[in-house]
């Protein structure tokens, strides 16, 4: 496996799992539609994916991948239960933008 | 070990209770399932057990936390009991109670970040779902969608964490990761960089200042009960995982965390009292005032000595008895839907001994002699000033001295000549009552042996 790395190098995956992270974090950020927002936290657990699977080719230890697939699992039931959030706010306000949800403040 | 699989089986238990109609028994099941754990605790005290291929470790820090976090759950069920007597959803609520406590108890005891994570999440998926149980009424649905969507980033940034130091450690175990650490690794600024952002996630989880944002409006939003909840287990859980981290690995790079702690640290003091004086709402007051405990909590992580583990434990004790009986006079007063501070006015006169407890459990948040909460103060104060933090004390002296303005403000309310008008409260719950009892009395009497519970864990 430690081939794979030979033709593109650690730092590869490492800059490009930022970016992605980077990406997901400016998306939460800045966008205003909690579909958007939840798709973007996918996105930056899926740049930590990324990564740990490139360093777990890179130490030769499988414990990164094992991490990976809890990380899915939990990633899984974790939009399941913010889509359900979702769909009973939907229900109540006809709106998923997040603007509308301003009803608490001091 | 053997808390956590009654705990996990007794929330698969509780699912079923709708289905084979034992929603009336679950009550005393749950109550009782909670005391098996608690005894198993109790005996498995001084033994050192590794489970799951050395992923979870009982040792007393874990079992102490563990023992806590059920007890509070325990005294919960007094105003909790509300909750299950519902029409709907009762065994739901219950399962997610159980689950969510499971999950305190596995990031409590883990000795694997892959195990931390998993215990992480399993608190903050049932607490999402617990946020928002409130269906029809928009400001539980907020808070369950703020909640989620902070947790959830903040879940980002600590997997991120993770996997940077993975990266430069080659293993999840935390004591392998303490041993790579200290013979030097190739790479430092993985390690740095990914301490930092482990350090950001937990913070949004415990709610420090800069990353409280989330925290009034939760706290606000979410049902009283499950407020409760987060105040007390989620807070003392998420405490005893910081500094089961941050003692056992990074302590080799401690001159690049420590002072981001200590900064904010004294942040979060100062912005939670200050911004607690301002609120009308009692509900929201407390969530200011869960900040500024976060930060003298955190005067713990600061310090990282011999006293550091006894002290946290002495004052997520302290705290959760007195958010307990706070809340659960707040419970009481707000079913009419008036969480103001104005609502409890005159409510000690009409009853002293709502009067006289509530004033204990006040007097513990706020730090006075010889109440659990002063000592509590003292000994994570004198851990700091032990490594020479006095600038850190100081700023954590005056904002006691805030807190205490704010939180006599509410014995002022209990005490005032009323107002024909507002003549509204004829009383609380027994069950609140009886809490608010219990709970001014555990408070009293840690005030009494303090140095008891502290020196528990070394």
């Amino acid at each position: 496996m430690n081939s794979i790395l030979n033709h593109v190098p650690i730092e590869y995956y490492l800059g490009l799992a930022a970016i992605l992270f980077t990406i997901g974090v400016l998306g939460v950020l800045f966008r205003r539609n909690a579909i958007i927002i939840f798709m973007c936290i996918e996105l930056m657990l899926n740049a930590v994916n990324l990564l740990l699977t490139a360093f777990s080719t890179l130490h030769g230890d499988a414990g990164g991948q094992v991490m990976v697939f809890f990380i899915m699992a939990v990633a899984a039931a974790e939009v399941a239960v913010g889509l359900a959030i979702l769909v009973m706010i939907y229900n109540n306000v006809r709106t998923v933008d997040i603007n509308v949800m301003n009803k608490l403040k001091w | 070990m053997k808390a956590l699989i009654i705990i996990s089986l007794l929330g698969v238990v509780a699912m079923m209770a709708e289905v084979l109609r034992f929603k009336k028994l679950l009550l005393p099941l749950i109550a009782l399932g909670l005391m098996a754990a608690l005894v198993t605790i109790v005996m498995d005290w001084n033994s050192d057990m590794r489970y799951f291929n050395d992923m979870v470790w009982f040792n007393n820090y874990a079992l102490a936390f563990s023992g806590l976090v059920t007890l509070i759950t325990l005294l919960w069920l007094f105003i909790g009991h509300d909750y299950f007597m519902a029409e709907s959803n009762r065994a739901e609520h219950a399962a997610l109670i159980l689950f969510c406590l499971a999950g305190a108890m596995a990031m409590i005891s883990f000795a694997d970040l892959t195990m931390f994570f998993i215990g992480l999440e399993i608190l903050s998926i049932s607490l999402y779902a617990l946020a928002s149980s409130n269906k029809k009424e928009l400001r539980s649905n907020e808070a369950g969608l703020k909640y989620f969507l902070m947790g959830s980033f903040a879940t980002g940034f600590l997997l991120f964490g993770i996997a940077l130091i993975y990266g430069a450690c080659g293993s999840f175990n935390l004591v392998e990761i303490h041993t790579a650490l200290s013979k030097g690794v190739s790479s430092p600024v993985f390690v740095k960089a990914g301490v930092l952002l482990i350090m950001v996630g937990l913070l949004f989880k415990v709610s420090a200042v800069p990353f409280h944002f989330w925290a009034p409006d939760v706290y606000e939003g979410a049902p009283t009960l499950v407020t409760t909840f987060m105040a007390t287990v989620v807070k003392t859980a998420a405490f005893a995982a910081f500094y089961r981290l941050f003692s056992s690995c990074f302590l080799s790079f401690a001159e690049y965390w420590v002072p981001v702690v200590a900064v904010v640290s004294a942040l979060s003091m100062l912005a939670g009292n200050i911004l607690a004086v301002y609120q009308t709402s009692f509900k929201r007051m407390l969530a200011y005032s869960s900040i500024a405990h976060a930060g003298y909590l955190l005067m713990a992580l600061v310090a990282m000595n011999e006293v550091s583990a006894g002290a946290i434990l002495l004052y997520a004790a302290a705290y959760s008895l007195g958010s307990l009986g706070a809340f659960a006079c707040l419970h009481a007063v707000s079913q009419q839907g008036n969480e103001q501070i104005a609502a409890l006015n005159g409510l000690g006169r009409r009853q002293p001994v709502i009067g006289l407890f509530l004033s204990i459990i006040i007097f513990s948040l706020a730090g006075i002699p010889p109440v659990a909460g002063f000592f509590a103060k003292y000994y994570l104060f004198y851990g700091a000033l032990m490594e020479g933090y006095t600038w850190l004390v100081l700023l954590a002296v005056l904002s006691s001295l805030i807190g205490v303005f704010y939180y006599f403000r509410v014995i002022y309310a209990l005490f005032k000549e009323e107002s024909e008008a507002e003549s509204g409260n004829t009383g609380i719950h027994a069950s609140n009552l009886v809490l608010l009892v219990l709970t001014a009395l555990l408070s009293l009497g840690l005030g009494l042996f303090p140095a008891w519970i502290q020196g528990l864990i070394l």
